[in-house]
């Protein structure tokens, strides 16, 4: 578990153990609010909420006995702050194998903070057809939105201070499963 | 992410550049294949194709890129305009640039006459094709499908056959091959061939039929006649016989052997007309990427 240099660590939010449970517990609410799963596809915004759609797909995929289609969504060319950033993003590569046309998808990221990355993932999925229906979920809901944007489900909300931040590990990527709450070395308090 | 503002020269970029924008290329790939094939990335931003040259396939090619990339793209060609009332290469360059637009796409038939817009304006300068010098986006995309076909470029035998003397295309595919670790080898007569060209890291064979046997890739150049004041070889003919590919020749080929050329292809020249079927003929995949390979380029220059 890498604590960013410049950042302090304040607090474990969630273990192996708890993320599994919170994932487990968040695809049965979506069963239960979609009688039973029915042309229900996943989504999952690169580069982490692929990872968690790809566990979410599984654990529904044990729960209704059929496969449930996943995608994974590259935001970067629907950005809306290209010209704010220092350094110009990785373009990654969305690869969505089935037509999300009449499909109730159920994006999924990481981390929901500003909202801005969903709208652009909001953008990214009309491109591609017209789904039936678009829900969110987020494993970690940190607040600060600045666009109207509010997820269905939420494997945990903490508030958190614009000095604070969110950091999702993912054995897949990372090699081992953990959420940690981090806190700028330079903030005050 | 790239270190300078322009592209001019496949010389001039990294292994690293080179595969940033192969993958950034990858991703652009995926736009290709949808059915709204176009994302808002350089919404606002205004693209101009300054050629100097004809083209049809590349210009086009950048047109495409930039639209799907949503920018605004804007055509000039030399013909119709001021250049015919003697304005210079800089005035034509500095007056469009004084429009506020966001690139310049530049073809010139003088060697240099790009680096040296990039020199000159403040705007990103690509290289659609200068003189002999260098043809970036046609290396890229070369390398691009060699590496989507092949998955890498380490250890492959590539040999590039033609005019390699008066060839952009060769230049920027033997800059950016022997950068990503092929093993580049040239065929062309002797009056084709730049002396010393060894230098750039190439060796060199004096006929296909010599070296096709061991090669993964081919890349037979197009014999460009409305170059040529004196000719540099006695015949089509004789030049066919050594210089180009037939199905003769494939029989002694590797079954995974790829076969291109920039187009285009002078057929019964460089490539024998039973070539134009052969399915490790990936001519046409080459144009598709081309246009994945400039969004890349547009993207890596102009975005943010």
């Amino acid at each position: 578990m890498d604590v960013p240099k410049g950042y302090r660590l304040k607090k474990v939010l969630m273990d192996p153990d708890s993320m599994d449970r919170t994932l487990t517990r968040m695809v049965h609410e979506m069963l239960e609010r979609s009688r039973g799963g029915e042309d229900l596809a996943f989504v999952g915004i690169r580069r982490r909420g692929d990872v968690l759609a790809a566990r979410m797909a599984e654990k529904m995929a044990g729960a209704v006995g059929t496969q449930v289609p996943l995608g994974a969504l590259d935001i970067t060319l629907y950005r809306d702050d290209l010209s704010l950033l220092d350094h110009q993003p990785r373009v990654g590569k969305t690869e969505i194998p089935f037509s999300i046309e009449g499909k109730r998808v159920v994006l999924v990221d990481d981390v929901i903070f500003t909202g801005r990355t969903i709208r652009a993932a909001l953008d990214a999925l009309m491109d591609l057809g017209r789904p039936r229906s678009i829900q969110l979920a987020v494993l970690v809901d940190r607040g600060h939105r600045e666009l109207p944007i509010q997820p269905d489900y939420v494997g945990r909300s903490v508030p958190t201070s614009h000095s604070e931040n969110v950091l999702v590990f993912l054995r897949e990527v990372d090699g081992e499963d953990r959420v940690i709450l981090v806190e700028a070395e330079d903030a005050q308090g | 992410m790239l270190r300078g503002r322009d592209l001019v020269a496949l010389a001039d970029l990294s292994k690293e550049e080179i595969l940033y924008l192969l993958d950034t290329a990858q991703a652009m790939k995926e736009v290709l294949t949808r059915d709204i094939k176009k994302v808002p990335t350089l919404r606002g931003k205004t693209v101009v194709n300054l050629f100097f040259e004809p083209s049809t396939r590349t210009r086009t090619s950048f047109e495409i890129a930039g639209k799907r990339l949503s920018a605004d793209v804007l055509n000039f060609s030399a013909a119709t305009s001021s250049l015919t009332k003697g304005e210079t290469l800089k005035d034509t360059a500095r007056n469009i640039e004084a429009m506020v637009v966001d690139a310049v796409v530049v073809r010139h038939k003088a060697s240099g006459a790009v680096r040296y817009l990039a020199r000159e304006l403040e705007v990103p300068v690509i290289n659609a094709g200068d003189g002999a010098h260098e043809h970036p986006t046609q290396g890229l995309l070369d390398i691009f499908t060699i590496r989507e076909k092949k998955g890498s470029l380490e250890g492959l035998k590539v040999a590039i056959a033609g005019d390699i003397a008066h060839s952009r295309v060769a230049r920027s595919d033997i800059f950016g091959l022997v950068k990503l670790g092929a093993e580049v080898t040239v065929v062309g007569p002797p009056t084709m061939m730049p002396p010393d060209i060894e230098s750039l890291g190439v060796s060199v064979a004096s006929s296909v039929e010599e070296v096709v046997g061991e090669m993964d890739v081919v890349i037979m150049l197009r014999i460009q006649m409305e170059r040529q004041s004196s000719p540099l070889f006695p015949s089509l003919r004789e030049y066919s016989r050594y210089f180009g590919l037939n199905g003769e020749m494939l029989r002694a080929a590797s079954k995974d052997l790829l076969i291109m050329h920039p187009g285009p292809v002078n057929w019964g020249v460089e490539l024998s007309p039973e070539v134009a079927y052969h399915p490790r003929n990936v001519i046409l995949d080459q144009v598709t990427n081309g246009v994945a390979v400039r969004m890349a380029v547009l993207y890596a220059l102009i975005a943010g």
